[in-house]
């Protein structure tokens, strides 16, 4: 049933190590962006792009069924329930 | 790179908790308790990796193919999803405390009495 | 405690506990160094003891099911827990869906988000069904096809409105299909039980190929049902956060 069987191209261990550390970086930054933006729509874009930004990781740690989990929870699902209740406490201050 | 995954994950973890400390308001303090939550996740399928090898699936690769260790990333996929739903009631209970005090500033918060 | 206090106070705490998080860091193998045995033994006799080359999700529905079982139930309590706290309170009313779709003064969502979402709304339900019924070949499996499946019914809500979001998913019928996923899976695994087996033991046939449709005895049928719980608990969520703040107003404005 699988195709034919045949030996996969792994990344050499260097090349790994320089992405792994990149996308490492960027999610620390992403992180503190996160938590440092006050604002709050513009809060929920930056947790949106850290969820991308995770998901990148996750791949890249060889982990390709978390990377699906991630993004589609943390890229659309809770950015859409958080903009929700944003709408909400706003549509009761006015 | 022995072990700038775990520093960054301590990273994460204090610049997080951070913003829940010093938060003005409650849907901030989510947000800032998802990114701690996220740590988490860095640490787990940190732990888990193995040099050289591949994703633990074997569709279309030799069976004895090193891979990663699948125990972490099972536990990393459920708890992604399930603390999703977590921070949904959360914000359920955000959206009441906005109701019944009119204010989502915790340090507020913490003062009024019933 | 005022802020800056507090932030000191913050700072010391942290301080501590990054001490002791990084001295611990030092007796840990090093990335990438994995030692632990059970990593290696499970991937090198999923395959043959299951038949699923989706070596996570035999993890997760087979050699870890009952962890996997307390997580959806989690999931379920947390759904119910939002539609309880969201409930209509003393002081508000409740608008029905027909008259806030008669009396909108919004602006309409543009053509081309109405027109994209609806195109979508179709193969992402495809994708989704595709996903949470396929654990055990490829990555995929039913928590990452129910959260899809979800988001084919925002795509729904984005395209039309919220009646029609109602229409397509009301809350009785999703509250039922929620239940009947997580009964699902604990039925299967009381059926084990029934014939002398574990709880949750993977007793249904396991197939002769790896990794194809019908292979991996109970952990299509696990994840197939987890798929459902997922979507329909992520529905019951997005629908009620929208009931409330489409609907329900206070009383006397």
């Amino acid at each position: 049933m699988s195709a034919a069987v045949s030996t996969p191209y792994t990344v050499p261990v260097a090349l790994m190590d320089v992405l792994q550390v990149t996308v490492l970086v960027l999610v620390a930054v992403g992180a503190t962006a996160v938590v440092l933006i006050r604002a709050h729509v513009r809060q929920v874009l930056a947790l949106s792009v850290y969820g991308v930004l995770l998901a990148v990781l996750f791949l890249v740690f060889q982990a390709p069924d978390v990377t699906l989990s991630e993004l589609t929870v943390g890229s659309v699902a809770l950015p859409l329930v958080l903009l929700l209740t944003l709408a909400k406490i706003r549509k009761r201050e006015e | 790179m022995q072990y700038f995954p775990f520093v960054v994950v301590a990273w994460i973890l204090v610049i997080g908790l951070y913003g829940i400390v010093t938060s003005r308001h409650l849907v901030h303090l989510i947000m800032c308790l998802i990114v701690v939550q996220s740590s988490t996740y860095v640490l787990l399928l940190g732990v888990g990796y193995v040099t050289g090898a591949v994703a633990p699936y074997f569709y279309d690769v030799p069976v004895h193919t090193p891979a990663v260790d699948p125990v972490v990333q099972a536990l990393a996929l459920t708890d992604v999803v399930v603390e999703a739903a977590v921070t949904a009631l959360l914000l359920a209970f955000a959206i009441q405390a906005h109701k019944r005090f009119g204010t989502l500033d915790p340090q507020e918060l913490v003062s009024l009495k019933g | 405690m005022n802020p800056g206090l507090r932030r000191w106070v913050f700072l010391a705490g942290a301080a501590g506990l990054v001490a002791f998080y990084l001295w611990g860091l030092t007796g840990l193998p090093g990335f990438g160094d994995y030692p632990g045995p059970y990593g290696f033994i499970i991937n090198r006799i999923a395959v043959a003891q299951t038949r699923a080359t989706g070596v996570v999700s035999a993890v997760n529905f087979d050699y870890r099911g009952i962890d996997t079982l307390g997580e959806e139930f989690i999931l379920l309590a947390a759904a119910a827990g939002v539609s309880v706290v969201l409930r209509r309170l003393r002081g508000e009313r409740e608008r029905s869906a027909v008259d806030e779709a008669a009396d909108r003064d919004v602006p309409s969502t543009s053509s081309a988000v109405r027109m994209l979402a609806l195109l979508f709304a179709g193969p992402v339900v495809v994708v989704g069904w595709w996903l949470a019924s396929h654990a055990q070949t490829s990555p995929s499996g039913g928590f990452q096809g129910g959260v899809i499946l979800a988001t084919a019914f925002i795509l729904v809500y984005l395209s039309g409105e919220f009646l029609v979001f109602e229409r397509f998913s009301p809350v009785a019928l999703t509250e039922v299909v929620e239940a009947a996923g997580a009964a699902g899976f604990a039925a299967i695994g009381v059926s084990a039980v029934a014939r002398g087996l574990p709880y949750l033991y993977n007793f249904l046939p396991l197939g002769s190929t790896p990794g194809a449709v019908s292979s991996s005895g109970t952990i299509v049928l696990i994840s197939f049902f987890v798929g459902l719980e997922v979507a329909a608990a992520f529905i019951l969520i997005v629908g009620e956060l929208l009931e409330q703040t489409l609907l329900i107003r206070q009383r006397g404005g």
